[in-house]
């Protein structure tokens, strides 16, 4: 993707936020060893979940086809293995992140991630 | 349903305050007016839709036509979203009720425009197709409308790339849990004038379709999917969603408003004008913290942050919803740049225990995790007149884009 990098280091981890030429901005966390362990997005339009989720959005995919229940339309939050992903927003402003539970450092709160 | 919660309804329907006091078990402590029929008022019903399982859906009918015809059906389980922008509808081979053949929309090249239309919670994907579009005794004439029909081209990688189509949800059946849906937010296009544009600016939402395959089109404002509200030739800077308050039940009914101060059935009144900003959104506070926040009929829950925050747990079997272990009252406080804040209170109950009830579709007191963002859904509306003012429109409360209760 086209974009502008902006590069935050903090104690545990660094923050990477990347500006797209449609107005989006997605804020990579990755760990002192490398590790993208949260990735979170804000913007006009969705951001491209098959990069972001990278091998995991086939089981994303999936878990999306399976009925929970009740047909909605809404906010969803999507449990897989070892990923959670939450999908925010209407037309025209979507957010949402998507972070490796096991791997978010100590010190860093899931509240912060966004 | 109780022959109490029978009573109650009908003390609604009368609009009788001392009745309404009596209800109870709704998420507002407001009570409202809601407009009975005249040319500008459209009846909406929460009930279970058309596949029978939908919590918290808002519909309607809408009839549509080939344009300059009388080649006409009318559709219902619409989906009333304002949280969208234009009509679109579910094709019968895709488990919608679409069969009049509206003509398809061509490019330059006399190819057909295909349109992937993002959602929340996944995509619509199909040929954008033209409709004059009748709702109550308002018509927009030669409107682009999208098809949601997947056998109609190969689903674009980059269209994919946004997630799932949303008729895919349920192999073979309707997934939408909708046989379309009628977007009256406040904007007018569903893309806008980054659409217009060539290069990496163009998020990809048009595509011209040579045979099966698809490539990324520039598609100018007045050809994209818009709101039907902006094209009426009256009534058409808004509207107004006016819904009962209601305890937990299998269906209630409302109107849908057109127009905001162009009748003497849809005056803004003493309602809080809340301007939206460039990101289509406004703020509320919670706990002394301020969040994004929006309003949409088309979530189907209060969505707002996180059990850390809330204090109410996720439910163990569908994170997207909570389970506190009581009905729990919560406020939080509306606020827009330039204008009033307004404390809501509400109430959240578990949402297992709702579901467990197999008769209920219509719940008040449904919620759910939103991290750091707070989403006004369909419970907000019960017991509440919201408006919805369109971008740039003149209203008695100024020129849309806001919403205002």
């Amino acid at each position: 993707m086209q974009a502008r990098v902006q590069s935050t280091p903090h104690s545990a981890y660094s923050l990477h936020e990347l500006q797209s030429a449609t107005g989006r901005t997605v804020r990579e966390y990755v760990s002192l060893a490398g590790t993208v362990f949260a990735v979170a997005w804000k913007g006009p339009y969705p951001p491209n979940l098959q990069q972001l989720l990278g091998s995991q959005f086939e089981q994303y995919e999936q878990a999306m086809k399976t009925p929970t229940g009740h047909a909605s339309h809404g906010t969803a939050t999507i449990q897989l293995p070892n990923l959670v992903v939450q999908l925010s927003g209407h037309m025209g402003d979507y957010s949402g992140r998507a972070y490796i539970p096991d791997k978010v450092p100590a010190g860093l709160s899931l509240e912060s991630i966004r | 349903m109780t022959n109490a919660t029978k009573l109650c309804l009908a003390a609604m329907g009368a609009s009788l305050a001392v009745f309404l006091a009596a209800c109870g078990g709704g998420g507002s402590s407001h009570q409202n007016t809601i407009a009975t029929s005249a040319s500008n008022v459209q009846t909406i019903t929460v009930n279970s839709g058309p596949t029978g399982d939908y919590a918290n859906g808002v519909f309607t009918s809408v009839t549509v036509c080939v344009p300059s015809s009388s080649n006409c059906q009318v559709i219902d389980g619409i989906l009333v979203d304002t949280g969208s922008y234009g009509l679109r509808l579910l094709s019968s081979t895709g488990g919608g009720a679409l069969t009049v053949p509206l003509p398809d929309q061509t490019g330059s090249d006399g190819n057909p425009i295909g349109e992937c239309a993002p959602f929340v919670s996944g995509l619509t994907w199909g040929p954008v197709a033209t409709a004059d579009i009748t709702v109550s005794g308002e018509k927009a004439s030669s409107l682009p409308v999208q098809v949601i029909d997947g056998t109609f081209a190969t689903l674009p990688k980059q269209c994919a790339a946004f997630g799932v189509p949303e008729q895919e949800t349920l192999s073979g059946q309707n997934g939408l849990g909708a046989n379309g849906i009628l977007g009256v937010g406040p904007l007018v296009q569903d893309c806008g004038s980054q659409c217009a544009q060539t290069g990496s600016s163009n998020p990809g939402l048009y595509y011209d379709c040579a045979g099966t395959t698809c490539t990324v089109t520039t598609q100018a404002l007045a050809q994209q999917v818009q709101n039907p509200v902006a094209s009426f030739a009256t009534d058409n800077n808004g509207v107004i969603v006016e819904l009962p308050q209601t305890p937990t039940t299998s269906s209630v009914s409302g109107s849908l408003v057109f127009g905001i101060g162009t009748q003497s059935n849809n005056a803004l009144g003493n309602a809080t004008v809340f301007p939206i900003n460039s990101n289509v959104e406004f703020s509320t506070g919670f706990k002394g913290q301020t969040y994004p926040a929006f309003v949409d009929s088309g979530s189907n829950a209060l969505f707002f942050l996180d059990s850390g925050t809330t204090s109410l747990a996720e439910c163990s079997d569908n994170s997207s919803f909570y389970c506190p272990g009581s009905n729990t009252t919560l406020s939080a406080t509306p606020a827009s740049t330039g204008s009033a804040s307004e404390t809501v209170k509400f109430t959240i109950g578990n949402a297992d225990s709702l579901f467990s009830d197999a008769t209920a579709f219509v719940f008040p007191t449904l919620g759910g995790p939103n991290s750091g963002t707070f989403d006004w859904g369909l419970p907000f509306f019960f017991g509440r007149n919201v408006y919805t003012a369109i971008n740039g429109k003149s209203t008695p409360g100024g020129q849309g884009p806001y919403w205002a209760f």
